[in-house]
This record gives C-alpha cells, structure tokens and sequence, in this order.
C-alpha cells in the first residue's frame, strides 16, 4: 500500500493529488490554488489602477469597475490570503508539534476542496451573465438592488468555501491540542503553532455568523425571504452587524499567522531565541480575544449613537496594546542577535514599519468623531492595505521562501528573491502611501474614476506605477518558482542551517509519515537545543516499528463537487427549469458521499518498520 | 487499545468513546463543532428578536402559536434526549442490543418531532403565514427550518449507524461514531428548548 519512493505517471500523479490526505500535499495544493487565486486577485488591482491612473479615463466601464473592484477584494480575502496561510499552516504545524499528520486527514482534504470549488463556482460568474458588483462587503441595500446573478455566485461561491475553512478551523485546534509530540507542551509550541491555534478558535466562531448572513442573503435574493426588505419590515443593519462580526475577526485570522511567520523568521535569522516568548503568547491570545469586541468600528457612521461608539473605539484602542508588545518583543529579538538578511529577513525586517504604519492609521480610524471624515475615503483603502499588504502578503511572501525548501526539497533563489523583494517593497509603498492624502484630500472609495483639477491626478499617477513595481516583482517570483523547479539542487534537514524548530529536524520535503520516530521534546525550539548539544536529531520518544497511515480517498472531492452542482443548479431556479432538479441532485450526491463515509471502515494502513528504515537511510545519504 | 479488538463487557473500556486516538479527535473536534453550531443559532436568535414584530400586515406569532402541538412536540424531543442517554448508559455496559432499543425509540420519537413541525408549517402556510410574507415570517422558518434540518439530519445519521453496525456490534472504531451521534442529538434539544422558550412562549405572551 504504501506510496514510498514509486515512479508515477502525469494521470497517477493528478489522481494522487485529487484522493491525498497527506497534510504536506494539501498544502501544496492550498499553495498552487491560493496562487492562482493571488494572481487573479493580482490582475483584477491592476485593472482598477490603470482605469485610475488619469482622470476621466475610460479604460473599463463604471459598472465593469464595480465588478472588478469587487472582485479584486473578495477573492484576495477569501481565495487567496486565506488559503495562502492555509498553506503555510498545512506544511508547517504537524511537523513542528511534532505529529505525523493532521488530527483529521480526510476532513483537512475535504477543506481544501471545498475552498477550491467555492472559488471557482464564485469565478464562474465572469463568465455567467457578471461578477458581483456590491463590494466585497456586499451590504444589503447595495445587493439586493444588483440585477444580475453575481452576488447569488459571491453568496453561494463563499458559503461553499466559508465551510471549508471552518473544517479547516476544527482540524487544526483538534490537531494542536491531541496529536503533540511528548514533551511538546502548550509553552514550549513554536509561535506559528500558537498563531495557528489561535487563528483555529477565531475561524470556529467567526465563521457562523458569516454562515448565517449569507443564507440569508441567499433566502432574500433567491427563496423570497426579507431579511433585508425594509418594505416588508427587513433591516439592512442586520447584515452589516453579522457581516463584521464575522469581518473584522477574519482581519486577524489572516494576520495572526502572519505574526506567527514572522516570528519564526527573526529568531532564526537572529539566531537568538524569540524575545519574550510567554508575552508574545498572551500577546496573541489577547489579541484573538479583543478581536471579536471590535466590530462596530466598521459601522461608526451608521448612527448606532455615541455610546455604542465610543465603546467600540475604545476597545479597537486597546487592540494596539498586544500589538505594539509583539512589535517590540520583534525589535528586541533582532537587538544583539547576530543578523542575517536572508529573503524571508527582509521581508520581516520591512513588515516593522509598513506594519506599524498601518497600525498608526488603524488607530486614527478607531476615534470614532475622526472616523466620519476618514469614513468611505482612501484613507481608508491605505490603512487597511497597509495592515493586509504589509502584514499579511509581506508574511505570506517571507514564509513562502523561509519553507519553500522544506515543502519542495529545492531552495527559492537568493537573488531573485531579493529583486522580487525589492521591487515589492517599493511598489507597495509607492502604491499605498500616497492614497492616504488622496483620502485626506476627499477622495472617495470605490469611485470608478475622477475629475481632473481637484489635485488628485498626481497621487494616483504615482499609485498606479507603484502597481506596476508589485506586478514586475511577482513576475520576478514567478520565474524564480519556475527557475527553482528547473535547475534548483536538493537541499538537506536544515538549509538555512539555523533551524530551531522540528520541521527542520526532518528530510526536505518530509518523508510522508513526517517522523519515524515521534521526537521526544526537551523544551522551547526542540531541534536548536538537539544541535546546540552536538546531536545531529533528535531524541526519539519510542522504538522504530510499523507507522499508521491513513487511506487516500476521493469522497472530499466528489462532497464538495456535489455542493458545486447544487449552488448552480439553485441560483439558476427561477430562470429555468433545471435549476431545482440539479440543485438537489448536487445535494445527493454530496449526502450519499457522506453515507458512504460514514459506512465505509477506514482503518488506515500501516507503512512495514523495514520500509521505514529504507527510506530513513535514503533520506539521509541525499 | 487497538480498534478492530473483539471486546467483552469485561475488557469493554469505561469510556469506549476516549479509548482511542481516533475516538478523542472525534469526540473534541464534535464539540468544537457544536460550539460553531452554538455561534450560528445565536445569530439566528439575534436576527429573530430583532424581526419578530416586523409583521408586515401579515400574522403575528400571537395569532399563530397554538400551545398544545407546540407543548407536544418540544415533549416528545425532551424525551428523545433522555432515551439517547439510556442508549448511551448501554453502550458504556457494551450491551449492544439495549442500545441499540433505546436509539430505535430516540429515532421515533424524533421522527414524531418532525411530523409534528411538518405538520405545524403546513398550517401556518394554509393560514397565510408563507416564507416570503414579512421579515418576521422568514425569521421563523429560518430559525425554526434549521433545527429542524438538524433534527432530520439526526434522523438520517442515527438510523445509518444503526443498519451498518447492526450485526457487527460494538467495537471501539464505532463507539465514538455512536456517542459524538448522541452529543449531536442533546445539543439540537437544547436548542429546541431555547426555540420553545424565545419564539413560542415568548410569542405567545407579548
């Protein structure tokens, strides 16, 4: 049964990608879709640049704007930056907690599908009659007014893929909590690891609220529910309050785990232990924590009247606190460490400022009397791509090169990375920096063009080539992926050689069963203390013997391909008369895939100990 | 413990369904699950209080609710709950066969919750009280149709664990699948109860 060291063909290989439960091809399939995704996201900002570079440019049509700027924020949210981290989290947490796979194989696998075809169904709509046209906050008053079928897809696409990342979410807090390594107790998990665990519980109850305002918006739009009429007594605000209570937790589900990279990237480039290691925990469960009072700092100018207000800026304050300790529990790693500006280094040496440029303005927004002028403005877009952007791409960025080599077995390159990095930060800053005075100055969000004379064509000339800059540098990252994958050499255990945690402590890429033998943790960065005492592995914590794996199956594929069928078949049942009939097909067969789920003993098989041993000495002589 | 072992009531662990790797995922990740489901209803309720006087012109609950067939059918859930708790009392003492009674009569009287609600939309609907009359009508048959999808789903996944493990018997790869069932059923009572108490008693006195 087992897969070990077998030559396959192009078909083998697709089928094994579409059936695997292994957690460290999952994540290479977060990675490749959630690129793709970035990508598009990528082409999508560039459209809205270039139409915005001159005034009364007539590059794309207002309502064509509308589409692509919709599009643009939804699918970098929810189709990139979330399964990039997925990515991350997948190839990274098992092997660091020191497990051999996720707590629930087939569910991480049918996760991952469910993203992928929620992203897709919400795609399709280009090509279906128009893209959602509301934001990618979609509030009511706009979308229900919207006359095409777009926010049925952005409804329906996210409840497809919001699932997803829900089971995503359980997996990993179950995986955390039961399937560490002996000795790997709550403290001594690496900062990623708690940045994931944290991250999981925001996911777990952030998610529904989400879940909740969606089926509603799909009951107004499609099964003639009034949630949101206010001519049969609905309410618009309804939608807002569900939509940030999910919101504004899901800006910190994708930069907690950016915090988490980042951490990972100065200890070992510092070659220090992390700074204040305990406080950067708290730090993150506070944050996690304060995270859900928020909210209302989103809807400041809907009149929910000034105490409400001032609570909820009062609140959104606080939030700086954690995060300026994190910010100086960085700094101080960094101070007296013995630096090296490798790719990933700068990456998280430029995320300070950009970052705390962000948070600076973040807090400017929270007093809510300032926020009616910055309310609706490019302040606003600045602000918020200063924290999503510098927070979380720069991260996403910076981790894709620190574990390139651990999920591919092949360095990124150097220099290219740094051209990459380079013409990134640049354009980032050139891009972003300006439009907070192109706010300050009263421009308004989501506009599809301006007039000229009102002093803003300058700023947004400079904006669109600072565009330009971030588009060259992923063209740059692109080549490298591909130069790598060429001609890139094989790369040992631990080839930035300055490793601290255990998923250097194995082959790169892992061997499948990740660990053959669970290690034994003697405390906080398990695999720097193995070396700082000579040891070239680490302390086993049983015998070499036979290894459990779980089955690949293909049901997660045909659930979610099910879910599919059926969102298509429901946003097309008032036009024609397939639409019931598919939609419910879909829905069987997702319910019969999980019949056989549940009837089907899956006990796993397990890999021989000889088998093992082979791959073990092979893996050691490369 | 291994999965597939043939067990005894002798050897028959005290908590069959924490007994192995697989059953202790099972059973944290369920009530992780649940504690999402507890954040979906809670927005549901929220929607629902702030909806429930936007009548629109059409019924109110006070018109509608009748007490009796509402009284019956949240009975008939409370008592299903407990005969879960029997089932689950003979899965610990690995007597198959009274387990397996006691889910047959949880999964009746289940089954008997839903004919009852059927039967309770479809007279609000012959009333005049459809899904699309008011916000507050959609509401309701959001909140109160989605428990009652979660107790159909129950139905289904009770019922398909009792036919596959029915001449098998107990082991500990099926115990967890048998109790984290049962968890789900307890958790779509509690919300019945917070139903019964928000929408139906509260309707019915303001």
């Amino acid at each position: 049964m087992s897969t070990l060291a077998r030559k396959q063909g192009v078909g083998a290989v697709i089928w094994d990608y579409l059936t695997t439960v292994d957690h460290k091809k999952i994540a290479i399939l977060y990675l490749i879709a959630g690129g793709f995704f970035f990508l598009l996201g990528g082409l999508e900002a560039m459209i809205i640049r270039i139409q915005l570079a001159v005034p009364n440019n007539d590059f794309i049509s207002a309502g064509f704007y509308n589409e692509v700027l919709t599009m643009h924020g939804t699918t970098m949210i929810f189709l990139a930056a979330m399964p990039l981290v997925f990515a991350m989290m997948n190839a990274v947490v098992p092997i660091q907690i020191g497990a051999r796979d996720v707590a629930f194989p087939f569910l991480n696998s049918l996760g991952f599908w469910l993203f992928f075809f929620g992203g897709v169904f919400l795609n399709l709509s280009w090509f279906l009659g128009g893209a959602p046209d509301a934001g990618w906050t979609s509030y009511a008053s706009l979308s229900l007014a919207s006359p095409t079928h777009g926010i049925d897809f952005y409804v329906l696409g996210l409840q497809i893929s919001g699932l997803g990342t829900l089971i995503g979410g359980i997996n990993f807090l179950v995986t955390i909590i039961n399937m560490r390594a002996p000795g790997m107790t709550y403290m001594r998990m690496p900062m990623f690891t708690w940045a994931t665990f944290v991250t999981s519980a925001l996911i777990l109850f952030a998610f529904p609220p989400l879940t909740v305002a969606l089926i509603f918006m799909m009951m107004d739009r499609l099964f003639g529910g009034n949630f949101f009429d206010p001519a049969l007594g609905g309410n618009t605000i309804i939608w807002e309050h569900l939509f940030w209570i999910f919101g504004h937790p899901e800006v910190y589900i994708l930069v907690l785990p950016a915090f988490g990279i980042f951490s990972e990237i100065f200890a070992t480039f510092s070659r220090k232990r992390l700074f204040g290691y305990s406080s950067m925990v708290f730090a993150t469960v506070l944050i996690g924590f304060l995270g859900f009072m928020v909210w209302a700092h989103h809807m400041f100018t809907v009149g929910l009247g000034p105490i409400a207000n001032a609570i909820f800026a009062v609140a959104t304050m606080a939030i700086a606190v954690p995060t300026g300790i994190k910010i100086f529990n960085w700094l101080l790693t960094m101070w007296g460490g013995s630096i090296r500006f490798t790719t990933p280094m700068m990456y998280a040496v430029a995320f300070i400022p950009s970052f705390v440029i962000g948070g600076v303005t973040g807090v400017m927004n929270a007093a809510a009397a300032a926020d009616y002028q910055y309310h609706d403005s490019y302040f606003v877009v600045a602000h918020f791509h200063y924290v999503i952007v510098g927070g979380v791409v720069f991260a996403l960025l910076a981790g894709a090169h620190y574990w390139w080599p651990k999920m591919f077995g092949k360095m990124l390159d150097e220099k290219l990375g740094k051209v990459t990095f380079w013409l990134f930060f640049i354009g980032f800053h050139l891009t972003f920096f300006i439009q907070h005075f192109l706010g300050l100055m009263g421009m308004p969000r989501r506009v599809f063009t301006f007039l000229p004379g009102q002093g803003l064509e300058t700023g947004n000339l400079i904006s669109t080539i600072g565009a330009f800059f971030m588009a060259a540098g992923t063209i740059v990252l692109l080549a490298n992926v591909v130069i790598t994958t060429v001609k890139g050499k094989r790369v040992g255990n631990d080839p930035w050689e300055d490793g601290r945690t255990l998923e250097w402590a194995v082959s790169s890429p892992a061997p499948e069963y990740n660990f053959a033998q669970t290690p034994l943790v003697r405390g906080l960065d398990a695999y720097w203390i193995e070396k700082m005492e000579g040891k070239k592995g680490l302390t086993p914590a049983e015998p070499l013997g036979d290894i459990h794996m779980p089955n690949p199956t293909i049901l997660p594929f045909v659930m979610s391909l099910g879910l599919f069928i059926s969102a298509l078949g429901f946003l097309f049942h008032n036009d024609y008369g397939w639409g019931l009939p598919v939609g419910i097909i879909g829905l069987l067969i997702t319910l019969v895939a999980m019949f056989f789920r549940s009837i089907i003993d899956d006990h796993g098989f397990h890999i021989p100990k000889e088998e093992v041993m082979e791959a073990e000495k092979k893996g050691a002589g490369a | 413990m291994h999965v597939e072992e043939k067990l005894t009531p002798e050897t028959f662990p005290a908590e069959p369904e924490k007994a192995t790797l697989e059953g202790k995922n099972k059973f944290l990740g369920f009530w992780f699950f649940l504690g999402g489901e507890t954040v979906l209803f809670a927005s549901l309720f929220a929607t629902y209080l702030a909806l429930k006087d936007s009548v629109a012109g059409g019924p109110s609950g006070k018109e509608l609710f009748q007490m009796p067939i509402v009284f019956l059918a949240t009975m008939l859930l409370l008592t299903s709950s407990l005969t879960s708790v029997y089932a689950m009392h003979h899965m610990r003492n690995f007597d198959f066969k009274k387990m397996q009674l006691w889910l047959g009569i949880t999964v009746l009287l289940g089954a008997a919750f839903l004919a009852l609600e059927i039967y309770e939309f479809t007279e609000y609907v012959h009333e005049g009280f459809k899904f699309s009359t008011s916000a507050f009508s959609s509401a309701f048959y959001t909140l109160v149709g989605t428990h009652g999808v979660h107790v159909a789903f129950g139905l289904l996944w009770i019922l398909t664990l009792m036919i596959r493990n029915a001449k098998r018997g107990l082991n500990l790869y099926n115990a967890p699948k048998f109790y984290v069932a049962s968890l789900y059923w307890h958790f779509i009572d509690v919300v019945w109860v917070f139903i019964f108490t928000v929408v139906y008693l509260m309707g019915m006195v303001g």
